[in-house]
Formats: C-alpha cells, sequence, structure tokens
C-alpha cells in the first residue's frame, strides 16, 4: 500500500507580502514555508502508515530548492520523496499543475490499496483546485475537505467539513482526499528523522521523466498551457476580532439580538 | 576553518526552534512561578529524539552529532532555562558516561529508556562536605558477595526526583583518595535508595533539584560502572561534556535575553524616541550579541572537538566560563534596557537573569574553570 502526497512550497505569508509589477507574487523576495494544509495531509498519511505499514511518498512541483522542504518531510517520516522540476513546466496555473502532477503519479503509479492525499488549498493561489482537478484527471474517487480519515480495509470514512455542517462518506482505494487543518496536529521533524532524511530516496521527474504520459502535451502544460490570467495579487484584509457571548438564556439572546439591529444586520 | 553548519545541523536548528517556540515558551513563565517539571515536554522531547541526541541507534539513540546536541540545549535556553538543563543534565551527566563507560550489557539494557526519553536520567556526584572538591566524598560502597552496599548521601542533584537512572559515585577505598572512588548506574527502585528534600532556587525553578540518601542501599555487583577506583576519572570526564551542555544552556539564555531587548527597545517609546534610536542601546545591544557571538563560537568549537574524539577539556572550560559570564553580563543588561518592566515578572529577562547565574556555579564554578585551563597551560 501507498500513500502519495502532494505538496508545495509557498511564500510565508505571515511575514510581508512582496507583490511583482504584473500582479504575480514575487516569490524570490519571500521566505518559503510547506503549504499549511498539506502538512495536514502529510501528517493523515504517517498516521496511517503507522496503522498499516503503508508506504508514503511526498510529491511536489516546484525549483530544485523544493528539494530542502521535501527532505524535511522525510525527517517528519515520509519514506521518498519526488521533486517535478524542469523550465518546461515553468508558470503551470492549476489545469496544467494538476495535469502534470497527476502524469507524475501516474508514473510512480497507483494500485487497488493506494491513497493520494493533497492539502485542501495552497496559502498563496487560495484556488482549492489542484487536488480535485488530479483526482479527475487520474480518474480517481475524491473526497475534500477532510476532518476525520477511517480506514478498514479498502473503505475509508471520511467526515468532512463543510461551511454549514459536516457529511460524512466513504470511499474505497484507490482515491484521492483533500485534507483540512482540524483533521490533526502535524508532527515535527525528528532528530532522528534530520539524520537519516538525506539518505533516503529522492528522485527527480523532468519533462523527459514524464512526456510519454498521455496528459503531457506541449499545449497543456507551462504558462502556454494555463488558461489563467492573473487579474491582480492581494493580501486578503485582517478580519476584526470578533465577539463570543456566552450562554443560551433569553438575556444573552436578546443582548446577540440587540447587537445585531445596531449594526442594521436585522 | 568551516564555519558552516550542515544540512542536517540547519534542518534540526530548524526543528529545535519551532518546537521551542510553540511547545516549551508558552509554559516557561508558569513553570518558573510554579516550581513544576515539565514532564510534558519531556515526553514529547523523547519522542523526538531530543533525550538522546548524539547516540548511535543501536542503543535508541538519535544518530545525530554532539553539536546538534548542544544547538538543542542551547535553542531551548532561549526560552526556558529549565527545559535546556533537562536535557543538558541528563544527556551528558547520565547517558554520556553509561555510554562511553558502560559495558555492552550496562548499554543494551539502561540506554534505550534513557535515549528515548522513557525514563530521565541524573548524576550523583556532589555531597554537602565535597562540592567543588569532589574528592572528598563520604558515601560509601563495600562489597558484599554480589552486590555493593552504599551509605550516606548527595545534594543538588539535578532531575533528582524525577531520574529514574542514576550514576552515582561512591568511595570504594578511602585509603586511596580520588583512586578509591567508584561510579555505579543506580535505580530508583533499588532498596535503601530514597530521594531527600527538593531545593527552592534562585532560577531554573522547574528543575528539579534535590538530595539523594543512600541508606544500605543495594547496588547489584553488574552495576559498578568501569573498574573499581576509576570513578574520579569518569567523573571529571563526564563534567567535560557536562560543561559543554551548560555552556550551551548558558550561551542559549544569553541569546534569548538579546532577542528580548531587541524586540522590546524598538517597541518601547521615551522622549518620543523609540529606546531604539538611542545610542546608548545600540551600543549596548552590539555588544550583548557580540559577546553571545564570542561564546558561540567556543562552545560550537568545543563541540566539534569531542565529536572529532579531540581533547576538549579546556575547550569546554573556556566555553562554559566565558558563556556563563557573558550569559549573565547580558542578561543583567537587558533587565536595565527594560528598566522597570525588566524586573517584573511581565517579562522574561528577569528570569532570564535568574536562571543565568547558577551557569556560573553548577558543574564546575567559573573558578574552577580558570583552574582547568591554567593547568591546561601548564601553569603550577
Amino acid at each position: 500500500m501507498k500513500i502519495i502526497v502532494c505538496v508545495k512550497q509557498v511564500p510565508d505569508t505571515s511575514g510581508k507580502v512582496a507583490v511583482n509589477p504584473d500582479g504575480t507574487l514575487n516569490r524570490a523576495s519571500m521566505a518559503t514555508i510547506t503549504n499549511p494544509d498539506d502538512l495536514n495531509a502529510v501528517e493523515a498519511a504517517l498516521v496511517l502508515k503507522e496503522q498499516t505499514g503503508a508506504e508514503v511518498i511526498v510529491i511536489s512541483m516546484g525549483p530544485p530548492p523544493a528539494e530542502g522542504m521535501l527532505r524535511e518531510i522525510m525527517a517528519r517520516g515520509a519514506d521518498r520523496a519526488v521533486l517535478v522540476s524542469g523550465r518546461e513546466f515553468g508558470g503551470s496555473d492549476t489545469y496544467a499543475t494538476s495535469q502534470i502532477l497527476a502524469a507524475a503519479i501516474n508514473k510512480i503509479g497507483v494500485e487497488k490499496e493506494d491513497i493520494v492525499m493533497c492539502g485542501r488549498q495552497a496559502i498563496d493561489g487560495d484556488t482549492a483546485q489542484v487536488g480535485p482537478q488530479i483526482a479527475e484527471k487520474l480518474g480517481l474517487p475524491q473526497v475534500s475537505y477532510a476532518a476525520e480519515i477511517k480506514k478498514d480495509g479498502d473503505t475509508l470514512t471520511i467526515k468532512r467539513v463543510l461551511e454549514d455542517g459536516y457529511m460524512t462518506v466513504k470511499v474505497k482505494t484507490p482515491c484521492l482526499i483533500t485534507c483540512i487543518k482540524e483533521l490533526n496536529e502535524p508532527r515535527y521533524m525528528s532528530v532522528g528523522g534530520v539524520f537519516e532524511c538525506h539518505s533516503k530516496p529522492y528522485e527527480v521527474f523532468d519533462y523527459n521523466t514524464l512526456k510519454d504520459d498521455p496528459l503531457i502535451d506541449p499545449s497543456t502544460i507551462g504558462l502556454k498551457g494555463s488558461p489563467t490570467n492573473i487579474f491582480k495579487s492581494f493580501t486578503p484584509p485582517q478580519k476584526g476580532v470578533g465577539m463570543m457571548l456566552e450562554g443560551a438564556d433569553k438575556a444573552t439572546c436578546e443582548k446577540l439580538a440587540g447587537i445585531l439591529a445596531a449594526k442594521h444586520l436585522i | 576553518m568551516d564555519f558552516h553548519l550542515s544540512k542536517e545541523q540547519e534542518m534540526v536548528r530548524k526543528m529545535y526552534r519551532e518546537f521551542a517556540e510553540n511547545e516549551v515558551k508558552p509554559l516557561a513563565e508558569e513553570i518558573d512561578e510554579e516550581e513544576r517539571f515539565p514532564m510534558e515536554t519531556v515526553e514529547k522531547m523523547g519522542k523526538l529524539g531530543m533525550m538522546g541526541i548524539y547516540f548511535p541507534k543501536e542503543y535508541g539513540g538519535a544518530g545525530g552529532d554532539v553539536l546538534s546536541y548542544a544547538m538543542c540545549v542551547e535553542e531551548l535556553a532561549k526560552v526556558c532555562g529549565t527545559t535546556a538543563v533537562i536535557v543538558s543534565a541528563h544527556t551528558s551527566l547520565c547517558c554520556a558516561p553509561i555510554f562511553e563507560n558502560g559495558t555492552e550489557e550496562q548499554k543494551m539494557k539502561y540506554l534505550p529508556d534513557l535515549l528515548s526519553g522513557k525514563k530521565i536520567g541524573a548524576f550523583g556526584l556532589t555531597e554537602p562536605n565535597a562540592g567543588t572538591d569532589a574528592s572528598g566524598q563520604q558515601t560509601t560502597a563495600v562489597l558484599e558477595g554480589d552486590h555493593y552496599v552504599l551509605n550516606g548521601s548527595k545534594c543538588f542533584i539535578t532531575n533528582g526526583t524525577v531520574a529514574e537512572t542514576f550514576v552515582i559515585f561512591a568511595m570504594t577505598d578511602k585509603s586511596l583518595g580520588n583512586h578509591g572512588i567508584s561510579a555505579f548506574i543506580v535505580e530508583k527502585s533499588f532498596p535503601g535508595f530514597s530521594v531527600g528534600k527538593h531545593e527552592k532556587k534562585m532560577g531554573i525553578r522547574g528543575s528539579s533539584t534535590c538530595d539523594l540518601i543512600f541508606e544500605d542501599c543495594i547496588v547489584p555487583k553488574e552495576n559498578l560502572l568501569g573498574k573499581e577506583g576509576q570513578g574520579f576519572k569518569i567523573a571529571m570526564q563526564t563534567l567535560d561534556g557536562g560543561r559543554l551542555g551548560i555552556a550551551a544552556q548558558a550561551l542559549g539564555l544569553g541569546e534569548g535575553a538579546v532577542n528580548e531587548a531587541v524586540k522590546y527597545t524598538q517597541e518601547r517609546v521615551q522622549f518620543k524616541k523609540r529606546l531604539s534610536q538611542f545610542q546608548n542601546t545600540q551600543f549596548q545591544l552590539a555588544d550583548m550579541h557580540t559577546r553571545m557571538q564570542a561564546a558561540q563560537y567556543l562552545v560550537y568549537a568545543a563541540a566539534v572537538k569531542k565529536q572529532n574524539h579531540e581533547p576538549y577539556g579546556m575547550d569546554s572550560a573556556m566555553a562554559k566560563l566565558f558563556a556563563a559570564e557573558a550569559a549573565n553580563d547580558v542578561t543583567r543588561r537587558a533587565v536595565q534596557l527594560f528598566g522597570g518592566y525588566g524586573y517584573t515578572r511581565e517579562y522574561p529577562v528577569e528570569r532570564m537573569m535568574r536562571d543565568a547565574k547558577i551557569t556560573e556555579i553548577y558543574e564546575g564554578t567559573s573558578e574552577v574553570q580558570r583552574m582547568v585551563i591554567s593547568r591546561a597551560l601548564g601553569v603550577k
């Protein structure tokens, strides 16, 4: 059994966000981190590894320095890593990215018992499109927004968190799951993991590695294969501090109604 | 000379920083205030390999190196002096002497639980009348058949109340002086062993410091560490490593105080200026950082020498002497830069100043370090 986890190196948006004149992010001038939701996917995979002995393979598309991130994830416990990297892939939007990642996952091979995991969305683009698109291109059933995963044989029972409630679904492997932060608390790298991670298997898939896959076509990858045009990049405005009212009695309800009325919301 | 850290050392330092920031810093004030040993942190550190950093995997260690251990103590001490000394005493004073002097059986029996943090280790050399003069040991060990009988007491034992495995020194032959001291691995459960009073301290208040009492304590013969009469040598060798850990603790405390002072002086406004805009502040911070940077070079150099199995006794003594005195100077200056607020427990610098003091005292006072260094120079 294999669990393939897709991860992305993203700019650390907790610092200052730098934007190029054309509206795209100036990635070079910002510190990078592993996309937070992806670490929840990694953690979920490592928990399943502890339960089932599955092999955890971490995969990312990005420039060569993304190796550092992949080594760190191996220091957390992943068994091997694949970096998908090549000039031909540069400038890819979510459509092209998922095309390339799907081809790379095909190269690794998805068998009956296997699971592909992704974070819900990356903090730089905030699209939440890549995971579902990979599933479509691989022809896998997908379950997004996973907040709880239980495995019983080839069936996964997954609790999804939606805006207005929860939904529990059952899915058979192979499948793709996108994970949210409520799913778990990602573990730290361990000291032993750090000293082992440079001797774990690490591969780079370039254009030549993937070019024979039907998904890889010059018209569907890279900037040329990307139908998205970026209109504007911006840092979302910070939300103000919320107000919590304690209690479920009449007085609290009246207070709540009063506050909402004062704001002309009701 | 290569001043660059390896990829692994850079990576492991990042992990220590994240751990210290998220798991250790939030507890630092509370465990100081309540004099509470942070057992939950030790459990987490054990799982991450931080309780056995530079020991081989075959004994349950993390397979890292000595510098990575020193950096761990340093990063912990930046936010919490207590947590740093727990790791240092456990690693340098208990795991190291067993690893370096133990038989294969002793190593296989004791190291896996210690290095994984399942059990905490401690070291018992100091006695009420044998502090800096460690040769004045009054605890005795008498061989009776298949076991030794220990009688006496130890004091100021770091990790004492929480440890389950101890490296203890006792006189097996008083007539031989230093050469009559032997080392033993003692388990908490051995008959006749008990833990005495807990010390209330000025700093590192979350760490456990207590007396150990041996009343006809039965220690199996196979728990003799090294040979009879080698105890003093084992103790001195162990303290060379221990000093490296304390030097790293002092280093971290001083660096932590610099970090706090840099942050605070850029926020605090007096005379319509940020404190950081005054030249006095800038010069103070420059001096503080320079002293700690110099301390870091000494600590790291000693760690690399130990890793390479080169003689490093003088290096670790210099590192501890310099780092401890620098940490005391720097934390005191940090309190001064904070002014009245620095003297309150609202900010961490007063705790850092209290925590720093002990680094000039334990595992050999600064005066002892000067003795070690001058002797290494051949000065008599």
